[in-house]
Parts: structure tokens; C-alpha cells; sequence
């Protein structure tokens, strides 16, 4: 891959990871999302299920980068796609706060138009009692937020800037923690889902894979490393 | 499609009820005169248009409340058989046969029977109520159901004094239903035999003045409006009378999760959610949900509080 075309390459992959958005974008222009039963619901999955994959298409990149040399550009492509999940965590997370919740969106808009500043706040208040309580209460709450939070943590560290700073090995330590962040969102999928239902089957298989694929890569490397010793023992 | 229907909702609020009816009456007799095989034709073949039902409104079980669509309440339904998700059972419901149909009575009972539905159907004289209807999941929503009190079916059959429990049995067929994997088909529900005599209990053929969906649960299920929707079993095929407590589905699946009872009640928590408030679902068409608290048997305290008097409702939730 030249390196004239990685620009080009990244508006290709921003546009490919806009269009869960983007339709998002054109189902409430159209009207066809507030014309559904559940509009929260809708978009309570949709936004999760796409956090997720994007989480696991950027997991995927390292072990298909492996296979040959010839990838090896793959790599500029990761923090990208990284944010991309991130960002879709965060759609995720603002639609439990302000429409899941019971957060009255429309009061806190009449407030402000009323130039009452503090009125989306004192909604907040009002609900937030009840959202503590999930957090205090409810495990798939608990490691959901987990993966948000450490998805923050990555992205807030993503600039190259940030990354001199720390140090390439410190910010790698902390880097590895998009596989715990990728585990938490699985496991919050398997909490939260009814008794019976297996739709998180899907994405536990994929991550899976890309497990194991670091796992026989990590293996691979060890013996090349081990391979002298024993020779010359 | 949705919008359109949503329109159609809307302009039935502001035509007077009767007005509407006589113009269907009118419209289906026009389309009757027009031939078997013309007016098959005309008929459009969605869910709404569905046969008419000749129901008389129950004044006494009116909601104050705004009715929810009708295209929201058939096209947002859990029916396990047919899919797990909200969407699936209008999309494979669609060629469903629900005749012939029987329903098989059986248990401790004095005359073991098979019924025909459409007997039943006639059995007593159909009326229309508004209830509230409030899923385990949170969300609510207002339907008419057409029906009648499914103590008339029991008095009728006759069950034994023994009999302390009723077992509702969904059909299971794989040719017709996906029947995930998972669950132990067919679905399960009862009710304890003076829930199931109340008379807010109703034997559900309809909604809107319609047969009911396919989706819905057609052609017949139960509509017990102060537990959670889950109680009222679907498509039943079997109605079981026991002296013991009948295993059902979900109390089977996550005992923890979903209680025998499952009476409607804010002040007990479902373990991954609150049951304190409700998304009620209706004609708003916002993108904000309208979060309502919820109440104790979902409104219907007054009518059946009694029924548990002395029960620990934490205990038995």
C-alpha cells in the first residue's frame, strides 16, 4: 500500500464507520425512528451493537496485519476505527442517561429556551437517584461501564502527542486494556439479555478467535525466542 | 408504512366511533356485494385489515389514557415462538393458520373436552375494553381487547373443586413457529384459579375491533391486565385445570427473575431494572419517551389488592 493512498483510505473508513450514524441521521429526518414503538429501545441496541463491533473489527486488525508483511499499513487504520467504537460507546451511554433513564428531555429544553440554566441539571437530579441505584445494583450496569470507562481512558491517551509523553511502553501497558474493555462489552451483553436468549453468541465467537489468534501468536514468538536455548542445551 | 398508519389512527380519534363503524359496515358490505373473488381482490392483505368484530364497549373498563396505535401494539410484541426480538413475530407470524382451531380442556375437571374456537367465540356475547398493559420489560402500552372474561369459558366447563390452578398451553409447531432454542416449548403460563375467575381476567380474541393479529397471539389468548404481559399466554391450545401450581415458562427459565405471581408492582425490582417507572408507548411520536411511574397492579389495585390480602407481594412477586 503506497503511503500517498493511507489518506485516502482513512475518508474511506471514517465514511464506513459513519453509516450506523448516518442512518440513524435519515431514519429522524425521515420520521421513520420516532414512528416506532420504542424508539429508546431501538436505540439502546443499535448503538450498542455497533460500539461492539466496531470494538471487535479494531481488535481484528492486529492478527490480520500478521498474516503477511504486505499489511503491515493496516496498523494506521487502528486508532481510527478504535475512537470509532468509542464513539459509538458514548451514543450508547448518553442514550441510557437521557432517554432511558426517565431524564424529561423536552422540560429540560423548555428550561433552557426559558433561559433557566440550570433546569437540565435539576432534571438530571431528579432522575439521578435511580441511575445511582443501577450502578450500585444491577452487574450488567456495573461492566458496562467498566468498558466505557476504559474505552474513555483509550481514547483520551489516543494522540501521538500523549503517547511521547507517557512513554511507548506505558501507553502500550495501558493500551492492552482494549481487550478487558472488549470482554466487559460481551459479558455486559450475556448479563443483560433475557434467560434463553443466545443473540450474544455472535460477537462471543468472534472475540474468541481473535483471542486465540493472539494466543498462538504469543505462543509462536516464545518458541522462536526459546528455540537457541535448546538448542544449545 | 408505519406513518400511514399512524395517520389512520389519528383520524379515527376525531371521527366519532360509531360514524367509523357504520362506514366500515358499510365499506365490508359494499366489498361483499362486489363478489367473492373481486373483493378478495380489493382487500388489502395486512394485518389491519383483519376481520371486524362485533364488540360492544365496556364502559366499565375504560383507560383514561391514550390508546396506543394500533400498527405500534402489532408491530412490537414478545412471542418467543416466533423470534426473540420485538420485530420478529409480525414478520413470521404473517402466514400463521389459526383454523381450524381447537382447544383442548382437560384436568380436574367434570367433562374432559375438545372446543371448537369459533364456538367459543359465540360462547358469550364479545365486549371491547381498554386496558393498560404493562410489560415485565418497562415499556407499556393502552389496548382495547375484545373479548370476555374467561370466568364465563370456566363456569361452562365445569372444573372439579379440587381444581386450585389453571395452566394455559400455547401451541408449539415447528412447521409454523421458529420455537428457539433455549426455551422449553410449548410456552407455559397459569394463574390461581380466583385470578383466573376474576372478572378483569379476559378471554381475548381481538383488539381494535379486530381478530387479534397473528402476532398478537392469535386467535385466542388471555389478557390478565394487572400482571406483567408475559402472564398472558398467546395462542392457547390447552387449558389445563390442576390442584397444584403449574410450571411455567419463565418462572421455570429465571425464578429469580420472573415470579409465579408477577403482579404488576414499582416496589418490587426486577434484578436488572427498575420496575418503579414505565416507557408508555403511544400516539406521541417523539423521540423522548414518555417515562410514567407505575403502578401497583398497574392500576388495578381496587379490583384485585383483595385477591392477595395477607401476602407477602415481596415474597411472591
Amino acid at each position: 500500500m503506497p503511503s500517498k493512498a493511507i489518506p485516502w483510505l482513512k475518508v474511506l473508513v471514517h465514511g464506513l464507520c459513519l453509516l450506523p450514524f448516518m442512518k440513524l441521521v435519515m431514519m429522524y429526518r425521515a420520521g421513520t425512528l420516532v414512528a416506532l414503538a420504542d424508539p429508546v429501545q431501538f436505540l439502546t441496541h443499535f448503538t450498542g451493537d455497533w460500539a461492539l463491533w466496531i470494538l471487535l473489527l479494531d481488535l481484528a486488525i492486529t492478527p490480520v496485519r500478521r498474516l503477511s508483511p504486505k499489511l503491515a499499513w493496516l496498523i494506521r487504520l487502528r486508532r481510527m476505527v478504535g475512537l470509532y467504537s468509542f464513539f459509538y460507546a458514548t451514543l450508547h451511554l448518553l442514550v441510557y442517561v437521557f432517554l432511558f433513564s426517565g431524564y424529561d428531555v423536552p422540560s429540560a429544553m423548555d428550561g433552557l429556551k426559558a433561559g433557566h440554566w440550570g433546569e437540565p441539571f435539576h432534571q438530571l437530579a431528579l432522575v439521578w437517584p435511580s441511575m445511582w441505584d443501577d450502578v450500585l445494583k444491577r452487574r450488567f450496569i456495573q461492566v458496562g461501564l467498566l468498558a466505557w470507562v476504559l474505552l474513555l481512558a483509550l481514547a483520551v491517551t489516543s494522540p501521538q502527542r500523549v503517547l511521547r509523553w507517557m512513554g511507548g511502553k506505558r501507553w502500550q501497558k495501558l493500551h492492552r486494556m482494549v481487550y478487558v474493555a472488549a470482554f466487559a462489552a460481551v459479558v455486559h451483553f450475556w448479563w443483560l439479555v433475557k434467560a434463553g436468549v443466545r443473540e450474544p453468541w455472535k460477537v462471543t465467537a468472534v472475540l474468541a478467535v481473535l483471542l486465540l489468534a493472539r494466543l498462538l501468536w504469543w505462543a509462536r514468538q516464545r518458541r522462536k525466542k526459546a528455540a537457541p536455548v535448546f538448542r544449545t542445551a | 408504512m408505519l406513518i400511514r398508519r399512524a395517520k389512520e389512527i389519528a383520524s379515527s380519534e376525531i371521527t366519532p366511533k360509531e360514524t367509523l363503524r357504520a362506514f366500515q359496515r358499510s365499506r365490508r358490505e359494499l366489498l361483499a356485494g362486489l363478489g367473492a373473488v373481486a373483493g378478495a381482490a380489493l382487500l388489502p392483505t395486512e394485518a389491519w385489515a383483519f376481520d371486524k368484530l362485533n364488540v360492544t364497549e365496556n364502559n366499565k373498563y375504560v383507560v383514561n389514557e391514550t390508546v396506543t396505535p394500533q400498527a405500534k401494539a402489532q408491530s412490537y410484541n414478545n412471542f418467543y415462538e416466533f423470534g426473540t426480538s420485538k420485530s420478529d413475530p409480525a414478520a413470521n407470524a404473517k402466514k400463521f393458520r389459526t383454523r381450524p382451531w381447537t382447544i383442548r380442556v382437560e384436568g380436574l375437571v367434570k367433562k374432559p373436552q375438545t372446543l371448537d374456537l369459533d364456538a367459543v367465540m359465540k360462547l358469550r356475547p364479545m365486549e371491547q375494553r381498554v386496558y393498560r398493559f404493562r410489560c415485565v420489560e418497562a415499556w407499556s402500552m393502552v389496548i382495547p381487547w375484545d373479548g370476555y372474561s374467561l370466568a364465563e369459558l370456566v363456569k361452562t366447563v365445569e372444573p372439579l373443586p379440587s381444581a386450585k390452578y389453571v395452566q394455559f398451553l400455547s401451541l408449539a409447531d415447528r412447521q409454523e413457529m421458529q420455537l428457539p432454542g433455549g426455551y422449553d416449548w410449548p410456552y407455559s403460563e397459569g394463574l390461581r384459579m380466583d385470578e383466573a375467575m376474576h372478572p378483569l381476567t379476559l378471554l381475548t380474541f381481538g383488539s381494535y375491533g379486530e381478530t387479534l393479529a397473528n402476532q398478537q397471539g392469535a386467535p385466542v389468548r388471555v389478557i390478565v391486565p394487572w400482571k406483567y404481559g408475559f402472564k398472558s399466554a398467546k395462542s392457547i391450545v390447552k387449558i389445563r385445570f390442576t390442584d397444584k401450581q403449574p410450571s411455567t415458562t419463565w418462572n421455570d427459565l429465571a425464578p429469580q427473575e420472573y415470579g409465579f405471581y408477577s403482579n404488576v408492582n414499582p416496589y418490587v425490582d426486577h434484578p436488572r431494572w427498575s420496575q418503579a417507572h414505565e416507557r408508555r408507548l403511544d400516539s406521541s411520536n417523539s423521540l423522548f419517551p414518555r417515562t410514567i411511574p407505575t403502578q401497583p397492579f398497574n392500576g388495578y389495585g381496587n379490583e384485585v389488592a383483595g385477591l392477595y390480602a395477607g401476602m407477602d407481594l415481596k415474597k411472591y412477586y
